[in-house]
């Protein structure tokens, strides 16, 4: 089961580009569609659950597969094939890119991606908004309240940005208020 | 002293991150700057990096600064390890207890409630980590925001009109390649 689980893993991490959420769709059509290992209905709790968890998402999918299938052999397979590709691949661009960095034409290369790399962690934020306001049942008051936890955001962002507040804290603060409103509305 | 600064931030990192890879991307890049591994401009290049190669962008953030900083390879085993670790602990406690939180989870205001505020304290955290990222050496000249404002545009195509086309044209990978040939048609 380890080599299976690493195997797979191996696979899906070396040939997925753009990050987690694209190897998603790939360890389900393996997992569940392919080997039958788990049912669809297991795997979208899965997912779930390894979303709201904190950490790599990948990597939180993969332990818990890992754990369902092959129990701690499956967990340090489905774990090490998760990572070990990203590792040796971002290892081996680092020992040389240092390097190449000196030449004229890649100094010039990363001129024109630096400020594209700015847009790609910002531009993103207009569909997580999107996202974050859309409720389960639909409240009165429509998009004007539905957009009011966005000063949340606001708030956080003006605190790490200008306040430079560690973002642990703000982490912290907010799951505090959150259980603290959730206390003082049962209690209503 | 770094060896042990790296870990406790990484794990820092791995038990707070939140939200996926552009969150953790955020927290790394705010532990960077709080200990001066490595200048801004490296990190961007960092990120460009991850975004084009395989693998979930937290693990190849992870172990790129980690060789940086250190300049060895067991800089990169230890960063990884310590972000990976966390979610361990945490996956490994909820696969144990599974179908007990299954059935008490799913619906308690508490768990959702807060997790739906954390989504809010994110999407700042993500705004705070963009806004820190503008800069002069990031910046450098008004082309810098021309390029910025494209790929912007490029990547929120599909929130106007989802098909085909506005899927592939803001593909971060393609992004990045064409604003590198922009950079060295530019620049060089």
């Amino acid at each position: 089961m380890f080599f299976q689980l690493f195997w797979t893993y191996l696979k899906i991490g070396t040939f997925t580009l753009g990050g987690g959420y694209a190897m998603l769709p790939l360890i389900q059509r393996e997992v569940v569609d392919r080997k039958g290992w788990i049912d669809e209905e297991e795997f979208l709790n899965m997912i779930a659950l390894a979303q709201a968890a904190p950490g790599i998402i990948a990597v939180n999918s993969a332990i818990f597969i890992g754990w369902r299938i092959g129990g701690w052999r499956g967990v340090a397979g489905a774990v090490l094939g998760a990572v070990l590709p990203s590792f040796v691949i971002i290892l081996l661009i680092a020992m040389v890119f240092s390097e190449w960095k000196e030449l004229p034409a890649v100094e010039a290369a990363f001129k024109g991606i630096r400020p594209a790399v700015v847009a790609l962690i910002a531009a993103p934020l207009v569909k997580l908004a999107r996202t974050a306001m859309k409720r389960p049942t639909p409240v009165k008051g429509g998009e004007l309240r539905n957009a009011a936890p966005l000063l949340i955001s606001l708030a956080a962002a003006l605190a790490i940005w200008l306040g430079h507040v560690n973002p642990v804290w703000v982490i912290l603060i907010t799951i505090v208020c959150s259980i603290c409103s959730c206390f003082f509305r049962s209690l209503r | 002293m770094l060896y042990l600064q790296l870990f406790l931030s990484f794990f820092k990192i791995g038990l707070f991150g939140f939200g996926g890879g552009l969150a953790i991307m955020s927290l790394i890049q705010m532990e960077v700057e709080e200990y001066g591994w490595m200048s801004p401009q490296e990190f961007v290049d960092i990120v460009a990096v991850s975004q084009v190669t395989p693998g979930p962008i937290g693990i190849n953030c992870a172990t790129y600064v980690g060789y940086t900083a250190t300049g060895s390879v067991w800089g990169s085993v230890l960063t990884t390890t310590a972000i990976v670790l966390p979610s361990l602990i945490i996956m490994l406690s909820i696969c144990r207890a599974y179908f007990w939180i299954d059935k008490r989870f799913h619906d308690n205001p508490y768990f959702t409630r807060t997790l739906r505020m954390l989504r809010f304290t994110v999407i700042g955290l993500i705004a705070a980590a963009a806004l820190m990222l503008v800069r002069p050496e990031t910046f450098i000249d008004p082309i810098s925001w021309g390029i910025f404002a494209v790929v912007a545009l490029f990547t929120i195509l599909p929130e106007m009109a989802k098909n085909k086309m506005t899927e592939v044209l803001s593909h971060p990978i393609l992004l990045i390649v064409l604003a590198g040939v922009a950079g060295y048609l530019i620049y060089a």
